[in-house]
Formats: structure tokens, C-alpha cells, sequence
């Protein structure tokens, strides 16, 4: 700054300037041993004390003295600037906020559902907005729902931003509002997670919702994430365009918990700082390592440090982006012509105020239609890539043709002739209620011929199927599957013997006769998938697909490859999820199993790309679609974002599935937990528990550290979740098999092979 | 009523510690984790989720059960000639002297002076409406013999229990609303109205005097 503009300047000023500076450098490095900042600070604050005691002259001098040394820490920082100082620039107080982009950003704003504290949820903000631009002389004006988190500027209510289940509900309302009046929504992601409480809606479930609405919310989305933290970032996330800050964030977990994981620290222990930078750097968070990944399209530049709350230059660069953001998957949806047309002229401006081209952002209903299949082509192309060992030559040639050969089978089976059969049954049916011996001497002929050429198929509704007639669906005549669990001489004792007083059980029983089940109380102990595989389904009838797709180790997580080799060796499997066809006293179905032994059950690119083309499979052939979790530890963090968007990935399948009219049908067993939850498994209609099993969000570990509150035992029992009404129904293990036939049954009805 | 109550807290001054005997659980073979005098706790956490210390290893047809403190305390009378061998259910194995705390001192004071209404049964138990609202607003109701106080929620049919004794005021309710209460556990502890106040006075000493 310019001598004798210094001296015009207020030095009270310009010392709480310069105070902000150092702070901000410290909350950056987390220390005031860094560089030489923790002086900077001691001779800021000699200055600021004795400032009245020396000449004037001399105090603007001492501060230019600072200001030198703090330009050339910033300078040095920005050159050398690392993920964990990013994750401390996000979480600064001095970053700008979601009020100051509304404040900044848009013309006007009228804040929705609340105002400041006296709301549903303070940590989530919904708002009507206009934004304007001008083109040449004329001003353009757009409306605009805005919706994201509001950290708070030291506001405790705010909860960081971390959305409570019912603050992402009040999210979703919105949306739908901006749906019905086919205005754009702008999402604006400020969170380290959701906040991890069951309650109803629920944490996971209310996201999983979010998801499955957002993926097909006719009209256009941007979002803009500055702190994308897991599942919390995703429930207003799944936009048509993704930015990010240069200087944000966007993560699977965050590098502390990712550190007290990988370092095994225990609950209540320090966890080393250098594990926490380890982490951050592994799990590749920062923009540029997202915008390489594919997560996000495109990166809005911040200054050097970070912007803070005064930066105005980064206000408008960020409209500019948003709108042309908007513009684009607007466009996008029109005409490849009117695209094209944009896009030069946005290159020729290189300005940030001005827009060479107004943009109306209404869009009809084919554009809507052209927008969501542009955003599910957007989804499913993500994380692609990572995890597929492509079958090569003869081998591919032969799969795609089956493929290809599935596809128009099936279409030609369901799509052409049963709407036709249908139709001419009806018509059959509607001629012969007349009652009219004429009519029926006439219709006679004609449905027993058409009944020669089309033969009857079954009918679940009227009876059992055929060669079911002598056959009890509780009793198979094929010889049992033991647990290996089983071969062990001794006796456990039941978890529940001190409150149920049950009795000690012999191994062999329990694992054998018992299913692992205690005879006195009905606790389930846990069995391997195995057991499923072999007593749930149809003997001879599981038909494994997509083996190909194995987990890899796509971000080089240290360590990681020698762990993934580790389970491979101990599964003999190459993937944490199966997908198969089987089927169930008759009923074909597809299903998939994420399960235990393999990483946790946690789920990746490859597992999520396993879902999704198990998930398509169902649509194709227009089979029920059944996901058994025998247990998911959520998303594999060792996959950073990779894993994260594998929630709006496979939630984006499910949705297409169920809306072609899908029968979807989620079981969980033993542990249930988090991303998975919260996502493809949450948004199912029908989701069931067996007995004895977690489900939930985050664990009671996560929850102590992040709310500070203790939770009960059963907090994630099946039966809590029951009571929140985030699942539908508890089956006992023994009756799996003909719980899950009634289900399948009584919820597919005449739309089992649907359509 | 006559009651001693300085000589009643006299009593637990000089012997402020109940001792828990511990038998053992089943038969098997017997492993001690602890040792003569050593402190032990009892469960902790709000729902008493985290286990007390381990006390013992009960080892019976390869099954080795671990068995837990059930309260805070000092072990004493450990029959460490048991350690390694086989045992039958119900041998004393060792007792854990616990020191009671003012809580526990007050509320077994109280069940020796009061009149308990314990529970006829193992069933649920409501206040009547009139006893709710009258123990909501007077914090101590008086009651009478006739009066219906409780109500007892069994198979489904509701039960006005008669209160028959000694009239009092309702200085103690020892049930949760709806709550089931095993049989003759205490349902409410009503003291005689001239008493009120004597109690009262050794009942704040105890909080203030305790350690």
C-alpha cells in the first residue's frame, strides 16, 4: 500500500487488518510456530499497546514492517499449500459463509422455513433469490432457489452446518417448490457431514430420500461445494453441474477420522497430527484432485488464500460462474446448436461482469426430459473406470452379444407382446361381463385361439405355480447347508442370558438345527453369507454375474493394496458385493449381497458399478430386484470421493428402476451403516431388517465425538429403526425364505414381472 | 410412631458398607481376575452400557464366561483356594464390600421408617389421575386409608388398588409411570404427618453430612 495512503489510513484499522492476517495464518497452520508468525503476532500486539506512546510516523512504519513479513508468510504458504492447510482454511471463522454469497452473489434474497435461530434446522438455508445480468443494455433477471448450509459466523445454533435429518427435509421441500415453479436451484455446500442422530426423518434415510428425489427433480441444478463433507454434502449434492472452490473441500470422511481409523486410535486419544496431514493428502480432497477424478466439472478460482468474507472480486467471479453454470445445463438441454453458440461467445467475453448472451432459463417438458437423461448419463459415467478388468476379444464380442440378445428378448417379451396380451384380455374380459350368450358364442373362439397362440402364463394371484401344488414353501428336500460355524465343541452363551435367562447353547446346535438363532430369546448371532446364499434361494439357482469388476485401488492409498490382496486371499472373492440371479419357490429375481469378510462390506467404484449394472439387469429382464446387506461398514474411505459418489450413482439406478415400475425389496442383517444407508439402500419403499441387526447412520462412537452426546445400546437396533419408521418390518433368520416369497408376492402382485 | 432416627444413622456410620456375597453363577472351572482387597467397580455409563471389572472366568464346556463386578467396592473373603478348580453353582467365591454413598444410605433409611405399598404383583403400575395431579401440584399428597392411589395395568384390565394402612403423606414414589415393577417391590413410602418434618430434618443432614 502506498506511503501516503497509509497515513490517511485509520492505524486502529489497520492494525485489526494485520491482526486478521496473522490469525488467519495461524487457524491455517494450526500453530504459531510456523514460520516466524507467533513474533509477527507479539510485535502486532506491543504495537497495538503502546500505540499512543509513539509518533505516529513510527507506528505506520512497524505496521508496514508487519505487513511486508506477513505478505512474504502468505506468499510462501500459497506456493507450498497442502490438502490438511485447505481443510483449516475451510474451516476457518474468517471464510465466507452461505449469508455473505446471498448477501453478495444474488440481488435480493427472502430466506424460507426460518430466519436465523427460529428455524426448523439454522444449520440448512433455504432461499428465494433473483440474480441479474446484463447484456449490452438490457438486464435479465432470473429466479433462484438457494439452498445450502449456513456455518454461522460464531453462531452455536448453527451446528457448523451440520443438517439435522429435518433440516435436509426442509431441503426437500424446497426443492419441490423450485420443481413446481420451474425455477433453477443453486446449492451451496458448507458441511463436515450430516448430523448423526436417528430421530425421524433420520439421518440416513432423509438423505437417501433427498438422493432419490433429486435424481429425477425436473429442473435445472448447480451446486457449489466449499466444504463437502460424506453423505451430508450428497443430500443436497446431486446436481446437473458440480463446482467447487478452489480452496475447498470435498471428502468421503475427514482426514481426522480417516486418521483415527487408519491409525486404529482409540476413542478419547489424541490422533497425531502428522497421520491427520497423511490422511488429508491421501484421500486426494482438494479441488484439483476431484476435478481429476471426475466428481465435480469444473473449479470456480479463489484468491490465493482462500476467500474470505470482504472479498468482493470472489463474490462476482462466483455469480459469473453459477449463472454460466446455469446457463449451460440449461442449454445443454435445448439444442447441442444453442450450446455451441455459448460457448464461443463465453470464450470471446473473458469477463467476469459482463454475459455476451441472456439465457432464459425456462425449459419445456422434452428439455426436461433431455435434462434428466443428460444428468442419469452424467451419474452413471462416474467412477467408471476403476475397477473393470474388461473381458477381451472373443470373450467381450460374446458378452455383448448376450447382453444385446437379453435386452431385445426381454423388450419384445414385455415391452411389445404383454401390453398387447394385456390389452386384449381386457378387452376379452370387458365383452364377456356383458353376459351376453351372443357375444360370449363369439368371443369364444377368438380367446381360445388367441390362447393357442399365446399360452396362459401363470397367474400368482390365483393360485400357486405350477409344480408348487404338492410342495410345502417351508420344507426344501435338498440336503441342508451347515455352517461351518458349527464345527466347533463347546457352548456359547446368549448375549440376552442375564435379562431372557437362556441357557447356555451347544455350537453345533446353534449353528445347525437352531440357525443361529437362541431358542429362548430369539436373538440372532451372526452367520456368514454363505448361509444365505445357500438357504435363501432356489437350489441350483444362483447365477453369478459380473465377476469381472474387481475393487482396485484407484487413489494409491498407501497400504491399501497389501490389505485388498489380504482379502482377496481370505474370500476368494474380489469385491465386497455379489450380484447374481436367482430365484425364490420359483419367482426369478436379481440380487445383490454386500458382505462382511470383504473390506466390511464397504462399498467402492467396483461395488457401486456391480449395483448399478445388477440394478439395470432387473430393469432389462423386469425382475424383481433384491438387496440383502449382510453387513456394509459404508463407504470405503480408502476411495476418497470415488466412494462418495457411488451414492448418487447407484441411487440414480434404483430410481430409473423403480420408476419403469421395479419391485425393490432392501434386507439388512448384522451392521447397516452410513453412505450405503443413506443412499441406494434409504430410498427402497421397502426395507426390512432380520432380526438382531444395526442399522443407522453413523456409529455410537461417531455420534459421542461429533454431537458429544452418549447414546444407548440400542440406539441402531432393528427395532429402534422399526419405531422410526425407517424400515418396515423385522424377519426372523428361519423365515427368510418365506417372508421374503410373501413379500415378493403380496408387494410385486400382478406387477412382479411387470409391465 | 416412635422412631430413632439418630440411632438408625448412627448405625450406618459405623458401618457405612453392605457386603454383596458372590456366588458362583454355575458350575465350571474358576479363573480369578482379582485379588484380596483390590478396589473393583461396579457398571458405568448412562445406561450402565460399560461392564465393572472383571472379577472372575467361569470356564464350563469350553464356554469361558466372564462375570462382572455388579457394584463398586473392595473385594474381601476371596476363597483363592477355588482358583484353577472345578466348582459347583452357588459356592460363595468371594464378596465386594461397598460403601454406600449418601443416596443409598437415605433411601434404605427411608424404606426402614416409612409405610412401604408394595407392588401385589409383577405388573405395570399407573397413579391414579387424582394422585398424579395431586402429587404434581403438592409435591407430597396426604392419603387416607380408602383411598385408590395406584392403578394396576395387568393382561390388559386395569385394577384400582385400595390403600388401607396408617394415614400419611406420600413422601416417596418409587415406580415409574407404566413401568414394570416386580412383586413386592415398593410402590410408594408414605410417612406419618407428625414425622414429616423429623425425617425431613435427618434426611438433609445425610445430604449435607455424607461423604
Amino acid at each position: 500500500m502506498p506511503a501516503k495512503n497509509k497515513t490517511m489510513m485509520d492505524s486502529g484499522k489497520l492494525i485489526t487488518q494485520l491482526y486478521d492476517r496473522a490469525t488467519y495464518l495461524i487457524d491455517i497452520k494450526k500453530s504459531q510456530d510456523w514460520g516466524n508468525i507467533g513474533e509477527i503476532l507479539n510485535t502486532l500486539h506491543q504495537v497495538r499497546q503502546s500505540i499512543f506512546d509513539l509518533e505516529e510516523q513510527v507506528v505506520f512504519e512497524q505496521l508496514e514492517q508487519i505487513d511486508m513479513q506477513l505478505s512474504e508468510l502468505e506468499g510462501r504458504l500459497a506456493r507450498s499449500i497442502t490438502p490438511a492447510d485447505i481443510v483449516n482454511i475451510v474451516r476457518s471463522p474468517q471464510r465466507f459463509t452461505l449469508m455473505d454469497i446471498l448477501e453478495n452473489v444474488y440481488d435480493s434474497f427472502t430466506e424460507l422455513g426460518g430466519n436465523g435461530d427460529c428455524n426448523v434446522d439454522p444449520a440448512v438455508v433455504a432461499a428465494r433469490a433473483t440474480v441479474s445480468r446484463r447484456v449490452k443494455d438490457k438486464l435479465y433477471t432470473h429466479q433462484i432457489m438457494v439452498i445450502g448450509h449456513e456455518k454461522g459466523r460464531g453462531e452455536e445454533f448453527r451446528n457448523g452446518g451440520c443438517a439435522k435429518p429435518w433440516g435436509n427435509e426442509k431441503a426437500l421441500r424446497y426443492m419441490h417448490v423450485a420443481e413446481t415453479e420451474g425455477i433453477p436451484i443453486h446449492f451451496y455446500i458448507f458441511t463436515p457431514g450430516s448430523y448423526p442422530i436417528e430421530d425421524y426423518p433420520g439421518a440416513a434415510q432423509q438423505i437417501a430420500r433427498n438422493l432419490y428425489a433429486m435424481a429425477k427433480l425436473r429442473t435445472p441444478m448447480i451446486s457449489f461445494i466449499s466444504e463437502g463433507g460424506s453423505g451430508g454434502a450428497e443430500a443436497i449434492g446431486l446436481a446437473d453441474m458440480r463446482l467447487m472452490a478452489s480452496h475447498g473441500y470435498y471428502s468421503v470422511i475427514s482426514p481426522e477420522g480417516a486418521a483415527a481409523i487408519e491409525g486404529k486410535i482409540r476413542e478419547g486419544h489424541k490422533v497425531p497430527k502428522e497421520l491427520i496431514e497423511h490422511c488429508a493428502a491421501q484421500l486426494k480432497i482438494t479441488a484439483r484432485d476431484n476435478l481429476e477424478l471426475g466428481t465435480i466439472d469444473r473449479v470456480v478460482q479463489e484468491p490465493p488464500l482462500g476467500a474470505k468474507r470482504e472479498d468482493y472480486a470472489f463474490f462476482r467471479r462466483l455469480r459469473y460462474e453459477m449463472i454460466r453454470a446455469t446457463d449451460e445445463v440449461v442449454l445443454q438441454a435445448k439444442s447441442f446448436r444453442a450450446m455451441r453458440t455459448y460457448a464461443l461467445k463465453m470464450n470471446d467475453s473473458g469477463s467476469v461482469e459482463e454475459f455476451p448472451v441472456g439465457v432464459h432459463w425456462e425449459m419445456d417438458r422434452a428439455e426436461i426430459r433431455r435434462l434428466l437423461d443428460l444428468r442419469s448419463e452424467k451419474y452413471r459415467r462416474m467412477g467408471q473406470g476403476f475397477g473393470i478388468e474388461e473381458k477381451k476379444g472373443l470373450l467381450a464380442g460374446l458378452s455383448k452379444a448376450k447382453e444385446l440378445a437379453e435386452a431385445g428378448y426381454y423388450e419384445l417379451r414385455y415391452g411389445l407382446i404383454r401390453p398387447h396380451e394385456k390389452n386384449v384380455k381386457k378387452v376379452i374380459a370387458e365383452v364377456s361381463s356383458e353376459g351376453s350368450t351372443f357375444l360370449r358364442k363369439v368371443t369364444e373362439p377368438v380367446r381360445a385361439m388367441y390362447e393357442f397362440v399365446l399360452p396362459k402364463t401363470e397367474d400368482f394371484r390365483n393360485g400357486p405355480r405350477e409344480g408348487m401344488e404338492r410342495r410345502s414353501i417351508f420344507i426344501e428336500e435338498w440336503e441342508p447347508y451347515v455352517s461351518p460355524l458349527a464345527n466347533e465343541d463347546r457352548t456359547i452363551t446368549c448375549p440376552n442370558a442375564e435379562k431372557s435367562g437362556c441357557q447356555d447353547l451347544w455350537i453345533p446346535d446353534l449353528y445347525g438345527e437352531f440357525c443361529g438363532v437362541c431358542p429362548t430369546c430369539g436373538h440372532h448371532f451372526p452367520l456368514e453369507y454363505q448361509w444365505y446364499l445357500e438357504n435363501l434361494f432356489d437350489k441350483k439357482t444362483l447365477k453369478e454375474f459380473n465377476t469381472h469388476i474387481v475393487s482396485q485401488n484407484p487413489l494409491r492409498f498407501q497400504g491399501f493394496d497389501a490389505r485388498l490382496e489380504k482379502d482377496i486371499k481370505k474370500t476368494g472373492r474380489r469385491s465386497s458385493i455379489i450380484t447374481f440371479d436367482a430365484s425364490v419357490n420359483g419367482i426369478k429375481l436379481v440380487a445383490v449381497m454386500l458382505f462382511s469378510d470383504f473390506r466390511n462390506g464397504t462399498v467402492g467404484s467396483a461395488e457401486g458399478e456391480k449395483f448399478v449394472r445388477a440394478c439395470d439387469k432387473a430393469r432389462i429382464t423386469r425382475r424383481p430386484f433384491l438387496a440383502y446387506i449382510h453387513t456394509t461398514g459404508g463407504i470405503r474411505i480408502n476411495e476418497g470421493t470415488l466412494g462418495v459418489i457411488q451414492m448418487p450413482k447407484c441411487t440414480m439406478a434404483v430410481r430409473e428402476y423403480i420408476d419403469s415400475g421395479g419391485l425393490y425389496i432392501v434386507v439388512y442383517d448384522n451392521n447397516s451403516y452410513a453412505g450405503p444407508v443413506a443412499s441406494f439402500l434409504g430410498c427402497s419403499p421397502y426395507q426390512f431388517a432380520i432380526r438382531s441387526s444395526r442399522i443407522g447412520f453413523a456409529g455410537p462412537r461417531v455420534i459421542r465425538e461429533t454431537t458429544g452426546q452418549d447414546v444407548p445400546p440400542d440406539y441402531h437396533s432393528a427395532q429402534n429403526a422399526l419405531k422410526r419408521g425407517h424400515i418396515q418390518g423385522i424377519w426372523d433368520r428361519r423365515e427368510f425364505r418365506k417372508r421374503l416369497y410373501e413379500a415378493l408376492i403380496t408387494m410385486g402382485g400382478p406387477n412382479l414381472y411387470y409391465k | 410412631m416412635n422412631i430413632d432416627l439418630n440411632a438408625l444413622l448412627e448405625t450406618y456410620r459405623n458401618n457405612p458398607f453392605e457386603d454383596y456375597v458372590l456366588q458362583s453363577v454355575h458350575t465350571g472351572i474358576i479363573n480369578f481376575k482379582v485379588q484380596e482387597d483390590q478396589e473393583v467397580h461396579g457398571p458405568e455409563g448412562k445406561w450402565h452400557q460399560k461392564p465393572g471389572t472383571l472379577l472372575y472366568t467361569l470356564e464350563r464346556e469350553n464356554n469361558i464366561k466372564k462375570i462382572y463386578s455388579p457394584c463398586s467396592g473392595t473385594i474381601i473373603d476371596l476363597r483363592r483356594d477355588l482358583n484353577g478348580s472345578f466348582t459347583e453353582a452357588g459356592v460363595d467365591l468371594m464378596s465386594i464390600r461397598h460403601r454406600l454413598d449418601k443416596d443409598e444410605v437415605i433411601d434404605r433409611i427411608l424404606k426402614d421408617v416409612l409405610i412401604l405399598f408394595t407392588a401385589p404383583q409383577r405388573a405395570r403400575y399407573l397413579l391414579s389421575p387424582e394422585f398424579a395431579v395431586k402429587i404434581e401440584k403438592q409435591s407430597q399428597p396426604f392419603i387416607h386409608a380408602g383411598d385408590e392411589p395406584i392403578i394396576m395395568s395387568l393382561m390388559k384390565r386395569d385394577t384400582n388398588l385400595v390403600y388401607s394402612n396408617t394415614p400419611g403423606v406420600i413422601y416417596k414414589v418409587y415406580f415409574q409411570q407404566g413401568a414394570l415393577v416386580e412383586e413386592g417391590a415398593p410402590l410408594l413410602g408414605v410417612c406419618q404427618e407428625e414425622n414429616l418434618s423429623y425425617i425431613q430434618q435427618v434426611v438433609n443432614k445425610i445430604k449435607t453430612e455424607w461423604e
